[in-house]
């Protein structure tokens, strides 16, 4: 029977590198073996990936893309078809674990440095999946035609005719494809939602996983494992992904599945966060909701965007606060990679970041009072400031002797 | 690493056992993905039953419902176009209902239904699918110089008789298809339930 | 690491502070597994709302299978006109009609438990009282200048708003309410079929069974989640112990 496997085995690989291929991304990938909490986020959101593909694929099954049918065919789905309402909850309470995954991910590199030098490629691609997705989720929050998916489209796109000389009020009504937000809106995004930016999103993750495996895994003290290798070329502080990590990831997925699974069957409006209480009204262009919020995923940004008094200047900031992360790895001028070797500025000002972040997507949720919009000039104060200065204070602090193994790993 | 063969035995377990496991939660997450593709709430409710009151039907009429997408034909059969049904075997495909296909058991008769007067019937041709019109007067007509009441395809010329009983001349090869149905009442019948109510 | 939680935790009571609060609302004590209530709250619906109000999404096949109410009955006493039981439950009220008649078209209902939630929903039946520069002679404290009738009027009675006897308290002594004259408050000005209570629990009944067709799935759900949190919680073991067994090797 191994013979039998052997030889099958052999005549594939002679036409397409399958055992090559396993091998070299899974049984002698060498990752730094001392990966803490923050490295399961990669995995957490491939697996939230799979999930919005398969529920999504299965909820196109029953959904009708028109402004007539829409709304009714997702209340069809949570009744009438069988399981509907599982695949429903799965796929929205996929979305906020998504993000959650992603930000966590995200923030991993920003406390090791995973976007220095020479891995500068992988966060950019990062930043282009992070880009697609939240484009994705906001075409998918429009196509149950809430009243809430309606006038949240109508805020954000309108938001493109800030661009001066006509050009803005024409972008805005090719996107719409209409005078108005209406179904020819919800048709594109559909189109657009269900097939075209998946597959972007598909290629980008590819992208980045062959950029990052080209250079090798990052690791929490910022170490470069290859550095120090035995006399068969292997990193002494590396472990072959697989089986390593493979059964490690696979505590860090059930853990992750334990909490989804509370939130999916016991919590899945998440207390109107997830699943915004407006949306369970039809929508109505002629009635506006007291308070348009977006999902809380958005709320940083849409916080950043209402802080500023100034229509144009506002969508800039909203703009620029997107894309300086895309420049991170060259503002960042440290020698070090990682927080642990870090001066005080570094540690202390990422904390006070991350606060302002989750306090700035907290604010964008909720109506724009007086305090809140202080609140929200503060955050997005932090948050800029956080990035503008990096080139200043990484290169002035003191840092710590960075070690040459890694500390920790089990 | 001490003893190779105890570490491997456990280690055998512990990936038999998380396997196991692994491939029942698999199991368990691909029920909801599977059963969705069953028939919906709305498609279950098209199918159901449907009613028919009687007791206005005039000796002679007709009367279309639907059922299942499907038109039905019930109607009131006289005395008179009753007693040629017999005479009609000659003229006939499958008279006797040979093919068990065709009808439920309690319409496996000459009358092709469970009381004589009232007929049920699948108006859907058993040729390709289309209406067959109703002509029930016992009357020479274009297509039948001879014709003693039934029902007459316009697509392609297939002829039943009152019965639902298909002529031989026709292109369709079966009798038409008599749905379960039962008597709610006297007067009140329902199409797509078989257990008999009256 | 937890530096960070200590201060998100400072922070967020002190943003409570900062979203708005209106009208302070009467709390229902939703009880999905009362099918009593459910069933008295679907009658109620059927006999008063469902005339301006359908609930196009529910099917009467699936409330009568979750109410517990069997077929026959549910027939004869809930489902109208020529409805069949596995129909929709949408009445005959056509759009623009109802548009021409009342203004606005009174919407379904299927889903309101889900925008308005059922606190705001008990304390909207209520809160109508009299008012006479209204259309309909009513008006009400949660949903101010409502398009809509007090059609449970002849059993609650008629409410008014102005100056009345409020209970504050209770006597520590005697045991007696204490009262103070308050002013802006509804009061009873005439009595209906039902007494306060009646009524109170009839409402009651009426928003639980709104709460139950805005998501009937609702019980399953949470019994499901309680198993595949089991299955989960299970899984781990095994999971946790292979980990641990193979990185016994990593030094």
């Amino acid at each position: 029977m191994s013979n039998k496997l052997t030889a099958f085995m052999g005549w594939i690989d002679a036409r397409l590198p399958v055992t090559q291929t396993y091998e070299k991304h899974m049984s002698k990938y060498y990752a730094p073996k001392n990966f803490n909490f923050w490295y399961f986020f990669g995995v957490l959101s491939m697996l939230m990936l799979v999930n919005q593909i398969l529920t999504g694929i299965w909820l196109t099954m029953n959904y009708v893309p028109s402004a007539e049918g829409a709304f009714a065919s997702v209340e069809y789905i949570m009744r009438d078809v069988e399981w509907g309402w599982l695949l429903r909850y799965l796929h929205s309470t996929g979305a906020t674990f998504f993000f959650i995954a992603i930000y966590l991910h995200m923030f991993r590199a920003l406390l090791y440095g995973s976007y220095q030098k020479p891995r500068e490629l992988i966060w950019l691609f990062g930043m282009g999946i992070y880009l697609a997705l939240m484009a994705e989720a906001f075409m998918g929050y429009v196509l149950p035609w809430g009243q809430m998916s309606y006038w949240g489209a109508q805020v954000i796109i309108s938001l493109f005719s800030v661009i001066p000389f006509g050009l803005g009020d024409a972008l805005t009504e090719w996107i719409r494809g209409d005078f108005l937000i209406s179904g020819a809106t919800l048709n594109r995004f559909f189109a657009l939602h269900v097939i075209a930016v998946p597959l972007v999103i598909v290629m980008l993750v590819v992208l980045h996983l062959l950029a990052l495996h080209e250079v090798g895994s990052n690791n929490p003290d910022g170490v470069e494992i290859k550095k120090v290798v035995d006399d068969q070329g292997k990193p002494l502080d590396g472990i072959p992904f697989h089986p390593f990590y493979t059964v490690h990831d696979m505590v860090g997925i059930v853990v992750f599945l334990m909490v989804f699974s509370a939130v999916l069957f016991f919590f899945p409006e998440g207390g109107g966060f997830m699943l915004e209480y407006a949306n369970f009204e039809p929508a109505d262009g002629l009635k506006t909701p007291e308070h348009i919020a977006p999902v809380w995923y958005f709320g940083a940004f849409y916080a950043i965007l209402r802080a500023v008094p100034d229509k144009l200047f506002g969508v800039m900031a909203m703009g620029g606060a997107i894309a300086v992360l895309f420049v991170l790895p060259w503002l960042d001028r440290s020698p070090v990679k990682s927080w642990r070797y870090k001066g005080m500025i570094s540690k202390v000002f990422i904390v006070v970041f991350a606060v302002a972040f989750v306090l700035l997507t907290w604010l964008g949720t909720q109506p724009a009072t007086g305090t809140n919009t202080m609140l929200a000039r503060i955050g997005s104060v932090i948050y800029f400031g956080y990035f503008l200065t990096m080139p200043f204070y990484t290169r002035m602090e003191k840092t710590k002797p960075v070690p040459e193994r890694v500390t920790g790993g089990h | 690493m001490s003893q190779d063969g105890v570490n491997k035995s456990r280690r055998t377990l512990l990936v038999g056992a998380t396997s196991a496991l692994g491939a029942v939660g698999a199991g368990f997450v691909a029920v909801p993905f599977v059963k969705s593709w069953n028939p919906s709430e709305r498609a279950k409710a098209a199918g159901a039953p449907a009613k028919v009151d009687v007791s206005k039907l005039e000796l002679g009429a007709m009367v279309v419902v639907e059922w299942r997408g499907k038109p039905v034909f019930v109607a009131k059969r006289t005395e008179k176009t009753l007693g040629l049904l017999e005479s009609l075997n000659v003229k006939l495909k499958d008279p006797n209902n040979d093919n068990k296909d065709q009808q439920p058991e309690y319409a496996d008769n000459l009358y092709r239904s469970r009381n004589p007067e009232l007929s049920v019937i699948l108006g859907v041709c058993t040729h390709l699918g289309c209406a067959p019109s109703y002509h029930p007067e016992v009357k020479p007509e274009a297509f039948d110089k001879d014709w003693k009441g039934g029902y007459y395809c316009p697509c392609h010329g297939s002829r039943f008789d009152l019965s639902g009983r298909v002529y031989s001349g026709s292109p369709a090869t079966e009798n038409l298809v008599i749905p379960p149905y039962s008597y709610e009442s006297d007067n009140v019948v329902v199409i797509g339930v078989d257990e008999e109510n009256a | 690491m937890k530096k960070i939680l200590v201060l998100i935790a400072g922070l967020i009571p002190m943003l409570a502070l900062a979203a708005g609060g209106d009208v302070k609302l009467d709390k229902h004590m939703t009880d999905l597994r009362d099918t009593a209530s459910l069933q008295r709250g679907a009658k109620t619906y059927m006999n008063y709302c469902m005339a301006c109000h359908s609930l196009e999404h529910s099917r009467y096949n699936r409330v009568a299978k979750d109410l517990g109410i069997p077929d026959e009955l549910m027939q004869e006493n809930l489902v109208f006109a020529d409805k069949k039981l596995g129909d929709l439950m949408t009445n005959a009220m056509r759009r623009d009609d109802a548009k021409r008649w009342f203004g606005a078209a009174p919407p379904d209902l299927t889903l309101v438990a889900r925008v308005r939630r059922p606190d705001w929903l008990y304390s909207y039946m209520l809160s109508f009282y009299a008012d006479e520069t209204r259309p309909y002679g009513v008006n009400n404290e949660v949903f101010k200048d409502v398009g809509m009738p007090h059609v449970l009027a002849e059993l609650q009675g008629v409410q008014a708003k102005g100056k009345a006897q409020v209970k504050v308290g209770y006597d520590t002594l005697t045991g007696q309410e204490v009262t103070e004259e308050r002013d802006n408050v509804l009061y009873l000005a005439e009595s209906g079929k039902l007494s306060a209570e009646e009524y109170d629990n009839l409402v009651y009944d009426l928003v639980n069974f709104l709460v139950y067709v805005s998501e009937p799935i609702a019980l399953e759900r949470q019994r499901i989640g309680w198993w595949v949190l089991l299955f989960l919680a299970i899984f781990f073991v095994p999971v946790y112990m292979l980990n641990k067994e193979f990185w016994k090797e990593v030094k």
